[in-house]
């Protein structure tokens, strides 16, 4: 068991407004987690919540069974977060970029692994150039080479197909697919549809009003 | 389902998405990671480095003219005018310590990485000291000949400066890190670290007063050290728990 990540009777408040009560959810091996809503419906305020960086104004958060503030460091150790801000240094160069996320996540990443996973994402050649001089959607792809790049079971990311092209979207959506049958599990916030949706589960946030 | 307290047990075939032993990497790696990062991006940036120092040789150079060019009257006040202009260019760089790395995210990355937090935010301000504060240390003696110091003070002041601002560094990134998701932080910055900036000036101006009235500099300076040994146990841990709350406020 690689992923157990489990929700139970979570609620946010904000402004004298709930923007979800109630809420249950239950991420295992294999499981890909889709969070829709409109926009200001609290998908990333969720993602927060599940990633330890908030803590819910009502109800629990389990990893593995543990309550999940208290399992932060396991936790951490198996998740790959890739934000609405994607975490990549406009000066520094794709490679930069990328040995400093392994260094941060604690793994050992040679200039051959890093290039192999720019070239996954349709980087090869870019690596020593500045990041701002890449367009918006080669900057999120070099956030998406983590995903090639690290091995962890729990991936969740926030509107992870912005300004990424058709070919894009459509290696992301076999990634994710790939990552699922290998045991590992996502939780991602997006309005895109899958083209293969049999394994995705989707909350729908913001219906209740 | 049985209930897994660890959450680090893994079976054969689900073994490949775990990190093998091996490849995972110490805490001094994740250091050097750090400082690497942090030394590239002040590279690329280049101009933002001469800032302080500039602000310094302005102040010192005005001074005069405001004042009176008179050597003994600039010998007098000296100490205190280098070390207020050395304090205030500190201030003014530290706004930008963790604006750039919240707004793309690298913070939130930082947030939810499994190394120490207090760690990686040391290596952050080491390299602010070492980019701010050294090269700050190591122009005030020059500057001081612009404003007649006499010479017995130019090692003090260089010491006491070296010592002072690395505490500085650390206790302005507290302020820095409650201060960086709002949108004109600047103003709070000062407001929240200026008092606590006063004993190390108090210290830092008083050593090389004294150096100069051929007193004994040990004590002040063995009170910069003091400051600063604490700012280093203590301001790292603030820090990391001030970025938490600001980033998620």
């Amino acid at each position: 068991m690689n992923v157990a990540l489990d929700a139970r009777q979570l609620a946010c408040e904000r402004d004298d407004r709930w923007l979800f009560e109630s809420l249950d959810l239950h991420v295992g091996d294999g499981d890909i987690l889709r969070i829709e809503g409109a926009n200001g419906s609290g998908k990333t305020t969720l993602l927060k919540m599940l990633t330890a960086q908030l803590s819910p104004q009502a109800g629990t958060l389990t990893w593995h069974g543990r309550p999940l503030a208290r399992a932060r460091d396991a936790f951490f150790r198996a998740l790959l977060y890739i934000g609405h801000a994607p975490g990549v240094a406009a000066a520094l160069t794709a490679e930069e970029n990328l040995s400093w996320s392994a260094a941060m996540a604690g793994i050992k990443a040679s200039p051959a692994e890093i290039e192999r996973s720019l070239a996954a994402v349709g980087l090869a050649g870019f690596e020593n150039l500045p990041a701002q001089q890449l367009s918006a959607g080669q900057q999120r792809r070099i956030a998406l080479a983590r995903l090639e790049l690290m091995k962890r079971p729990l991936w969740i990311l926030d509107e992870p197909f912005t300004a990424i092209d058709r070919d894009g979207v459509a290696w992301l959506e076999r990634r994710i697919a790939t990552h699922c049958e290998e045991g590992g599990a996502v939780i991602l916030t997006t309005h895109h549809t899958f083209q293969a949706n049999d394994r995705v589960t989707s909350v729908v946030l913001g219906v209740a009003d | 389902m049985p209930r897994s307290t660890t959450g680090m047990k893994f079976t054969d075939e689900e073994r490949s998405l775990a990190p093998v032993a091996g490849t995972t990497i110490g805490l001094s790696a994740v250091w050097r990671a750090q400082v690497k990062r942090e030394l590239a991006l002040a590279r690329r940036r280049g101009g933002d480095l001469l800032n302080p120092l500039l602000f310094l040789a302005l102040v010192v150079v005005l001074f005069p003219l405001g004042i009176s060019p008179q050597p003994d009257l600039l010998a007098e006040i000296a100490p205190g005018l280098l070390w207020v202009a050395a304090l205030l260019a500190m201030l003014l760089s530290l706004d930008a310590l963790f604006r750039t790395d919240f707004a793309d995210g690298s913070l939130e990355q930082l947030l939810l990485s499994p190394q120490p937090l207090p760690l990686l935010c040391l290596a952050k301000v080491f390299v602010h000291w070492l980019l701010t504060g050294m090269p700050l240390a190591l122009c005030a003696p020059l500057m001081g000949v612009l404003l007649s110091l006499p010479g017995t003070g130019y090692l003090t002041l260089a010491a006491s400066l070296a010592l002072g601002t690395a505490s500085l560094s650390l206790i302005g990134a507290i302020g820095a890190a409650l201060t960086v998701g709002l949108p004109r932080g600047g103003v709070l910055l000062s407001l929240l670290v200026l008092p606590l900036y006063i004993p190390v000036l108090i210290f830092g101006a008083g050593a090389v007063q004294a150096a100069i009235q051929g007193g004994g500099t040990a004590p002040a300076l063995a009170l910069l050290g003091a400051l600063l040994a604490l700012a280093v146990a203590a301001a790292p841990f603030a820090i990391a728990g001030a970025l938490r709350i600001s980033v998620n406020g």
